[in-house]
């Protein structure tokens, strides 16, 4: 049995036949085709999975793909592209902030939120508002540092 | 995942409706339901979708505010009325989960998350909570993280729970609704010991909706803090954690409110043990005084006994935070 929803991914609108049971991260994956959003855990513990719904980071592992019927989902494939990269995604490779790249995507879209935070200005918080997005290679150092490169040098 | 039927109601009555049918499940967030419904810990025959219900509201009256069951997580922890006059849930609910899951989560869902006790999340070890009657293996198994208050044979699995516990010092009540109508239960009343039926875990009856939260906006909600301690520094479910809320006039206490989290298996208050304090200074004897009063009734394992010097010392601390806020 299928229920139908139409969703808007980047910009573009998709209306597709689902499992009541599919996830949101699924859907994106599987039916889409759009592979930069990560399946880590799949229970919400690592972050991974992190994509933007209706302006908002949260994790498509734990939303089921109906529930984002009528919703405006950004991924990864929505932020930048290879010629003309996001001033975040710059600041992650200037500042190694990754080692074996899986979780790259989840805390991208996360930390997404957090630039656009004015409360969110040192170190401290910045690891805070970043602990939902786990990085095994423990490249954390990094990233909280393209975070704050990017605070300071190009707001977004 | 079991398969079940979606329904997406426009309408509270369609809800209601929708919700007294067989196996029905109201989801939100879906942060903690999913997920189990992953694991087939939980197996609805329908999911009903009620993020179209008119709950999203946080209304302010003069002396209560009234937050929607479906208000996110991180909205009412930035709702201006809440970080001024009762802080303790702004900072209960900053303290749980990831930027990630407070903006899916809703304060109804919260209310009733189930806990993350790792006996009940796999279905291959026997769990009162899960499956009534099969009895429970923390409690000769892995169970540091487990409750030391309100604990039965049958289960210690600790209320996961970050805002009700600062709700339950703030005195909160629940609104429900169902087919039969409307009704309030104070937040003390309406989590259950497990006692020998650990798998009801709240008043709420079948078919019935939490639909708002309402808290009173008193003169010590204002000073209320919450302290919460934990394995790691964030995105972590508490050990220990304390909502606290103290009033003192001339030098003695006037009014107190302590709930505790991460120790009981409902979020933990003892008025009796409250009252102990009040008329006397705010001092470490009398505090310790109310420590044990409060703990007296404490069963513990060689394993978690360590919780009970960890809430004494977070208690002091979050009195100490309340009573110079």
């Amino acid at each position: 049995m299928t229920t139908s929803v139409t969703v808007t991914v980047n910009g573009s609108e998709r209306r597709l036949a689902v499992d009541p049971r599919r996830t949101l991260l699924d859907l994106l994956r599987e039916d889409l085709r759009l592979t930069g959003t990560k399946k880590g855990c799949d229970h919400g513990q690592c972050g991974a999975c992190t994509v933007l719904v209706n302006g908002r980071r949260v994790l498509s592992c734990l939303s089921l793909a109906v529930m984002a019927e009528g919703a405006d989902v950004t991924t990864i494939e929505g932020v930048g592209t290879p010629d003309a990269l996001h001033p975040l995604q710059a600041a992650f490779i200037r500042h190694d902030a990754m080692q074996c790249g899986y979780c790259t995507s989840g805390q991208i879209m996360s930390a997404l939120e957090v630039l656009a935070d004015p409360e969110v200005t040192t170190r401290e918080q910045i690891a805070e508002a970043m602990s939902g997005n786990l990085c095994r290679c423990g490249a954390y150092a990094g990233i909280v540092a393209a975070i704050l490169d990017v605070k300071a040098h190009a707001p977004v | 995942m079991r398969p079940f039927d979606l329904i997406r109601p426009e309408s509270l009555d369609e809800a209601l409706k929708a919700l007294a049918l067989p196996g029905a499940r109201a989801v939100a967030g879906g942060t903690n339901l999913v997920d189990l419904m992953k694991l087939s810990v939980e197996a609805p025959a329908a999911l009903v979708d009620i993020r179209r219900l008119p709950l999203h509201e946080i209304s302010l009256g003069a002396d209560t505010v009234v937050m929607g069951a479906l208000v996110a997580n991180s909205a009412a922890a930035a709702d201006p009325a809440i970080v001024l006059q009762a802080p303790a849930i702004s900072e209960a609910l900053l303290s749980g989960a990831s930027g990630q899951i407070r903006n899916a989560a809703t304060l109804g869902g919260n209310l009733l998350q189930r806990t993350r006790c790792g006996y009940f999340r796999a279905a291959d070890w026997a769990c009162g909570k899960r499956e009534p009657g099969s009895g429970c293996a923390a409690a000769t198994g892995i169970n540091a993280g487990h409750a030391v208050l309100g604990t039965s044979p049958h289960c210690m699995a600790v209320h996961p729970s970050d805002l009700a516990v600062a709700l339950l010092a703030l005195d909160a009540t629940v609104h429900l609704r169902s087919r039969d109508g409307a009704r309030r239960i104070p937040l003390g009343d309406f989590y259950r010991l497990p006692a020998d039926t650990p798998h009801i875990e709240t008043a709420l009856a079948s078919g019935e909706l939490v639909t708002a939260i309402e808290v009173p906006l008193t003169a010590p909600a204002k000073t209320s803090r919450y302290l919460k301690l934990r394995g790691r520094a964030s995105y972590e479910f508490a050990t220990a954690s304390v909502a606290a809320a103290v009033l003192v006039e001339h030098g003695v206490v006037a009014e107190v409110a302590i709930a505790l989290g991460g120790v009981g298996t409902v979020p933990w208050r003892d008025r009796a043990a409250e009252a102990q304090l009040v008329g006397r200074p705010l001092s470490a004897p009398s505090i310790e005084a109310f420590c044990d009063a409060l703990l007296a009734g404490a069963v513990t394992t060689p394993a978690n006994a360590y919780k009970l010097p960890l809430l004494r010392g977070a208690i002091h601390r979050a009195l100490e935070r309340s009573a110079t806020s």
